[in-house]
């Protein structure tokens, strides 16, 4: 037995620390975060350079051939420095193609994600996080019709992964005809999400509900990760701003109740990440317990997400809510991952069927 | 990462699931606070003799002497919970005194103590905290004085849990009043029935008297009853202290208390309708199961870090704090759960699982506080773990 990641990836989660540091710096994420929707191009190319676009895709169609856990520490390592780019889609996409894709598809598909010429958007909101305002896709003989909102980088993916209204899942191109797509402006400048617009527009078959249910699984599981590394950032911050920062003569680290705030985030989100890995390692290696797990990782990281924001913005004073300090790019990002694709009470109702304690 | 367990681990997996079902009939409940009963002691004894309990103590102090195999640990721990079969005695003497005489004790203090220690024919208490010594328990007063071969202890303590039933005390005192004052204390043991002793029940809010305050009036301990050295009481006391916070937030303990809310929520109903079926109870069920796996997890990293000899850092140092912390919530819940009922204190038509919901809600609180305050952990986790600056000492206050 051993709880603990590998020295190797350990080291792949740190090369890509200071990677992204390099490569995307806060004014970096800071001009982006103004910018036209295609502006991050660059930062998606140095993480495609890691490999990072096709890391669960099998080596036979080019990828690290990796597992869940391996991208999970990646998406820690890219929530710790907010980093843009259809990550997550890209995940996605390789696990419905592994899972559900035809030999055809596969061919077609993979070894361009893996490579990162193509990027994939995941469309499963209505399905998954439940359907606002008559948003949903209804799917009739290979064409789609309706809506999808909240799908990861509408405007810039190549190729969509859909879920429809049945949970079928469809592999849509960002060319195809009768699809619309329009950007969504949330709090969180550092990702983009957009709305799809289909009126009878061809769709590839890719897999069924049980499908969805992973790629669900999966999201749930990246979220989780990229809110960790986001709460790493946030903690870090205040504990360094605390040990600087003087009022009444002294540095406010050194009172009790400025420490007490950082010690109950620390104790708060240390626990977490044991949870994180567990799910990322169930997907692959435990599946009859991947569902729960990844719906507690989702739900109890947004949870205390939420609470380390808060506490590390209070522990900064003024400073916190300035755009100058900008701490505020992990604030959002972690707000964004809690509502993304279910908020916790939605996802721990899930977790409550799971076990057949709730109907 | 690999959880995957070769088929020799199985085999154990398999052989500890029989010890369980075969003796089913002879589990016996942690003797807890009180003297163990006729009961208790054999199954402890059982327990030793199997290897389910002091597993890697060596034989001759009167464990079971395995190699230490944490993965084995493991699955002990794992078979017990799912079986709901108490692991055996989980006291002071054992989690505490046992491993600081396995670290610091001289032979001779092994070879008496350990043994009866762990099968429960010795119950010890553990006297470091006083009326003016607390949190700040390096400032502690009781004071032993040299006379020829023996210290005269005088003073008191307060807090002592298990000290009207207890056979031993390990205890705290000051024997060098001039030195610094961590420097100066020596961690003892001696009788309980030693004259000059005098204890004090003093009850807790559950109605029943958990601890005492303990009074010595120059009693007279022999000089070789030091551990570990005179003067070298703080660090000893540490070391054992480290064991304490373990036990304390045992995410195994907290596991099987969380299947009993589940069970107590599938079979409580209120107008009908079972309590797991209404939305915001069981969000809270789910928000406390999330927490539950956290612990489990970081438990099993700790397992881990142990195996591999590495620090186990903030993993390690968070477990009190939110370990007690959580047992209180999960009793907190099934209160909540219970209503009216909920407040019930004797036996009665109505009152759910003897009241056990109750004790605990009222116990854990002191559990939160017993073996360092919450407080005391947030400073730990700070200035430990974050490495955040001490509050700066005041000239007066
Ligand atoms: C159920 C139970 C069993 C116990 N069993 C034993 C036993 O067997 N043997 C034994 O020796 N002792 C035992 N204790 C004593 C226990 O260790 C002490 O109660 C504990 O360390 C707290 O000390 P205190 O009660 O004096 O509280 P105090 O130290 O007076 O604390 C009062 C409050 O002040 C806060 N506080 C104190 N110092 C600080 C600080 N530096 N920073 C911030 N806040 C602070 C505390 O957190 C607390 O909220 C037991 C206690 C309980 C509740």
């Amino acid at each position: 037995m051993d709880f603990s990641i590998t020295q190797d990836q350990k080291m792949m989660q740190d090369s890509l620390s200071r990677t992204l540091s390099d490569s995307v710096p806060l004014d970096r994420v800071r001009r982006y975060a103004g910018a036209p929707a295609d502006a991050g191009a660059d930062i998606w190319s140095a993480i495609a350079d890691f490999g990072l676009a096709g890391v669960v895709t099998p080596e036979a169609y080019g990828g690290l051939g990796l597992t869940l856990l391996d991208a999970a520490l990646a998406a820690q390592a890219l929530g710790r420095a907010v980093t843009p780019g259809p990550f997550l889609g890209g995940v996605a996409a390789a696990i419905a193609l592994n899972e559900a894709g035809s030999a055809d598809q596969q061919t077609r598909w993979s070894p361009k994600l893996a490579s990162g010429e193509v990027t994939a958007g995941l469309a499963i909101s209505e399905p998954v996080a439940g359907a606002r305002d008559g948003a949903g896709v209804t799917a009739a003989s290979g064409k789609l019709t309706g809506k999808a909102l909240f799908v990861t980088d509408a405007l810039t993916a190549d190729l969509f992964v859909v879920a429809d209204r049945s949970g079928n899942l469809h592999l849509v191109k960002a060319d195809a005809a009768g699809l619309t797509r329009a950007a969504m402006t949330t709090i969180d400048q550092t990702r983009r999400v957009g709305e799809l617009t289909f009126h009878e527009t061809p769709a590839e078959p890719l897999g069924g509900p049980g499908t969805l249910a992973r790629l669900r699984d999966a999201a749930w599981v990246l979220l989780a990760a990229d809110s960790l590394g986001a709460c790493e950032v946030m903690i870090e911050k205040a504990v360094d701003y605390a040990k600087e920062r003087r009022q009444f003569g002294r540095v406010i680290g050194s009172f009790q109740a400025v420490k007490h705030m950082c010690a109950e985030m620390a104790a708060e989100l240390e626990p977490c990440r044991a949870l994180v890995w567990y799910a990322a390692y169930a997907f692959d290696e435990a599946r009859d317990e991947s569902s729960l797990t990844a719906a507690h990782a989702k739900a109890h990281t947004s949870e205390i997400g939420r609470f380390v924001a808060r506490t590390a913005t209070e522990v900064h004073g003024g400073m916190g809510i300035t755009d100058l300090l900008g701490l505020h790019f992990w604030f959002k990002r972690v707000g964004l991952n809690r509502q993304l694709l279910g908020g916790p009470e939605r996802v721990r109702r899930l977790a409550a069927q799971i076990q057949g304690l709730a109907a | 990462m690999d959880l995957k367990l070769t088929p020799e681990m199985e085999a154990f997996r398999d052989e500890v699931r029989g010890f369980l079902q075969t003796h089913e009939d002879r589990y016996a409940p942690n003797a807890g606070d009180e003297r163990p009963r006729e009961a208790a002691l054999e199954w402890q004894a059982l327990l030793i003799d199997h290897g389910y309990a002091a597993r890697t103590i060596p034989r001759e102090y009167g464990g079971y002497g395995a190699e230490p195999d944490i993965l084995k640990s493991r699955i002990i721990t794992e078979e017990f919970t799912a079986a709901g079969a108490p692991r055996g005695f989980a006291n002071q003497g054992i989690s505490m005194l046992v491993p600081t005489l396995l670290e610091v004790g001289s032979e001779e203090q092994k070879k008496r103590w350990i043994a009866p220690t762990l099968r429960g024919e010795v119950v010890w208490c553990q006297g470091y905290s006083e009326p003016g010594a607390g949190s700040d328990l390096a400032s502690l007063q009781t004071k032993a004085t040299e006379d020829g071969d023996d210290f005269l202890i005088s003073g008191s303590k307060i807090w002592t849990s298990t000290a009207a039933q207890a056979d031993m005390i390990f205890c705290l005192v000051r024997t060098e009043p001039q030195a610094p004052k961590h420097d100066g204390i020596s961690y003892v043991l001696f009788p309980m029935k030693t004259p000059g002793i005098e204890v004090r029940p003093l009850k807790t809010m559950t109605g029943s008297a958990e601890f005492n305050e303990v009074f010595f009036t120059d009693v007279r301990v022999p000089q070789s009853a030091v551990v570990g050295g005179r003067g070298r009481g703080w660090f000893v006391a540490n070391a054992t202290l480290k064991h304490e916070r373990g036990m304390l937030g045992d995410p195994n303990a907290t596991e099987a208390r969380l299947h009993s809310l589940i069970e107590l929520m599938k079979t409580e109903r209120v107008d009908g309708v079972r309590l797991i079926d209404d939305p915001v109870m069981c969000d809270r069920l789910m928000q406390l199961q999330a927490r539950v796996l956290t612990m489990k997890f970081n438990g099993l990293r700790l397992l881990t870090a142990s195996m591999t000899g590495e620090s186990a850092g903030m993993a390690g140092l968070v477990v009190k704090l939110q370990g007690c912390e959580l047992n209180h919530q999960i009793a907190a819940l099934a209160i909540d759960a219970l209503g009216e009922l909920g407040v019930l204190y004797e036996d009665g038509p109505y009152l759910r699982s003897k009241g056990s919901w109750q004790r605990s809600y009222m116990f854990d609180l002191g559990l939160i506080i017993g073996g360092g305050t919450a407080q005391i952990q947030k400073n730990i986790i700070s200035e430990r773990g974050l490495g955040m600056p001490r509050e700066p000492k005041l000239a007066s206050v």
